[in-house]
């Protein structure tokens, strides 16, 4: 007995989520087009999607797109691996002590909500008008989510899968290495995720704010000249190097923990 | 007696158990004795709450604040001892690794090399009727699949003692007919000494050469009652005479206790009304 293929009727769902992403995103630009043609949104304050696409490619023969790309995504990934690597690093401490987990929580969770970003003066003085700056904002900015994330993790692993560790007489360091650090992985990834998104808002924001690097100033630039399709244009830059690494992340993963 | 308990390979003397709670110690598991034999397959039965997860925390120690003593072949054991495997009633599989990684955990411990604990695994994996999964996930398995990884997993290690408690207690009635047939062929043919713990009579009539009934609050023995059926036993032992009198006896003995303990609990309850 074969059961019959259930085909869905609507070809959209049929070819899956990323064609229900690109349309839905096309019928928003086509919404938006439409409206601010018809002068329902003033076309001063949001330019007609059109004019943001000419715009992507006048910035990319006129702006040296790629390097001030390469140059975000790159402090992006700096500020990502010191997020991941020194993060998970302190969220593994904090975690392990008690007392410092019970001092220090609380104000892990309360520098997650603190504007680190208005705090570019005081990390000019320390490190210059250079990507350093830039990087460090980002990084202490992505900190909270990371830690936090990573003692959540190892403090929600089930408590029979340490037992089976017990039970087979794992040393300390063997159960954090084959039971608690995999179990919380899941967990840990949600908070570099997170951390970097942290890092790029704050990145191109002070990039914006010190007239300075990559994508930010660029925007800087072009808003001051009330370029809008073109400040639109390099927005759509920013989102791009959001999707770039979501997607390495996703890759990195799936390879290290293929199914749940 | 005494020359049961010295060719015991496990011994349990005089364990008590007591839990502070804010109403007071509440005593578990009070004063329990019993000897294993090696190669025997012994059932602890008894009504929910009664103490049987603390008696198997107790015994694979895991729980050391009790009172008493629990031997491994003489030796007094005051921590998870390598010659109990334990297999716990929760799901216990690890999702990161492939069903071959999970049942080779116990050797990759001990330093085996790659291949070699590849191979022992696959034996494993076999005994328990899951061959050709070796290199699924967890995630991709039925719940009583899961079971029987975790099952391969503890035998990987080669436990003298194998500690199980409730392991199909989560299961669907015919997954559990089915793995308590494979855990009785396992038994068999390794001659594993086993201590079952469960709540399920037929169960325990059909796999143990003797149960052990406890007692509801404090978790004492009530009876050690010796199971006197031939091996092997299929299922038509289910139907014989002999099967009926054993189930009906301890069924007896545990529907007193069952129903101190709902007593107890609907009390409980009462209380928890009025002060509320
Ligand atoms: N950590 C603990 N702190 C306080 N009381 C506990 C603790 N663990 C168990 N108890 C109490 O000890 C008694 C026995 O618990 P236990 O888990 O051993 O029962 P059980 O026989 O395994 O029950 P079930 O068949 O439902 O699994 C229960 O009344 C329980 O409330
Ligand atoms: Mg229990």
């Amino acid at each position: 007995m074969s059961k019959p293929v259930v085909r869905h009727r609507f070809p959209l769902v049929r070819l899956g989520p990323t064609a229900t992403g690109i349309v839905t995103v096309g019928l928003g630009l086509a919404a938006a087009e439409i409206t601010i043609r018809a002068d329902w949104i003033n076309r001063f304050i949001v330019p007609p999607p059109s004019e943001v696409a000419v715009g992507i490619a006048r910035i990319v023969l006129e702006e040296h797109i790629g390097r001030r790309f390469l140059l975000t995504a790159g402090e992006c990934l700096v500020a990502g691996l010191m997020i991941a690597v020194l993060g998970v690093a302190a969220g593994v401490l904090i975690h392990r002590f008690r007392l410092l987990r019970r001092a220090t929580e609380t104000w892990v969770a309360a520098w997650a909500a603190a504007p680190v970003v208005l705090a570019y003066p005081l990390f000019m003085v320390i490190f210059g008008r250079n990507a350093w700056t830039i990087i460090m904002i980002g990084f202490v900015a992505a900190l909270p989510p990371v830690i936090l994330k990573t003692i959540e993790g190892l403090s929600t692993t089930r408590k029979v899968l340490v037992d089976v560790g017990r039970s087979f007489n794992l040393t300390g360091a063997q159960q954090f290495r084959k039971i608690l650090f995999p179990a919380a992985l899941p967990t840990i990834f949600v908070g570099v995720r997170l951390g970097l998104i942290f890092a790029l808002i704050n990145i191109v924001g002070v990039e914006f704010l010190i007239n300075s690097g990559g994508l930010g100033q660029l925007i800087n630039d072009l808003a001051e000249r009330y370029d809008l399709a073109g400040t639109y244009a390099a927005i759509f830059f920013v989102v791009l190097v959001s999707v770039a690494f979501f997607v390495i992340l996703e890759r990195i993963e799936r390879w290290l923990r293929p199914i749940d | 007696m005494a020359a049961a308990s010295d060719s015991a390979i496990l011994t349990v003397d005089g364990v008590t158990v007591r839990f502070p709670t804010p109403e007071g110690a509440i005593t578990a598991v009070e004063d329990v004795s019993f000897a294993v034999a090696p190669g025997e397959f012994l059932s602890i039965i008894g009504p929910s709450g009664c103490g049987k997860s603390t008696l198997f925390n107790v015994i694979g120690g895991l729980l050391t604040t009790h009172q008493g003593t629990v031997r491994v072949a003489g030796e007094i054991i005051s921590g998870p001892h390598q010659s109990i495997g334990m297999v716990f009633q929760e799901e216990s599989t690890f999702p990161w690794r492939t069903v071959g990684d999970n049942v080779a955990f116990p050797l990759e411990l001990v330093g085996m090399p790659k291949r070699k604990r590849i191979e022992r695994a696959r034996r494993f994996i076999a005994m328990v009727g899951l061959a050709g999964f070796e290199n699924r996930y967890p995630g991709e398995l039925s719940g009583g699949m899961r079971q029987r990884v975790s099952l391969a997993r503890t035998l990987a290690s080669e436990p003298k003692i194998l500690l199980m408690d409730e392991p199909f207690a989560a299961l669907d009635e015919q997954t559990r007919l089915l793995l308590g047939d494979k855990v009785l062929q396992i038994q068999q043919q390794l001659q594993q000494t086993t201590l079952l713990i469960t709540h399920n009579i037929t169960e325990a009539v059909q796999m143990s050469d003797r149960i052990l009934v406890m007692t509801y609050r404090p978790g004492r023995v009530k009876r050690i009652v010796d199971i006197d059926l031939p091996r092997p036993r299929d299922s038509e032992i289910l139907g014989s005479e002999a099967f009926g009198r054993y189930v009906a006896q301890i069924w007896n003995d545990l529907r007193e206790e069952a129903s101190r303990g709902m007593k107890d609990e609907e009390s409980h309850a009462r209380d928890h009304e009025a002060s509320a």
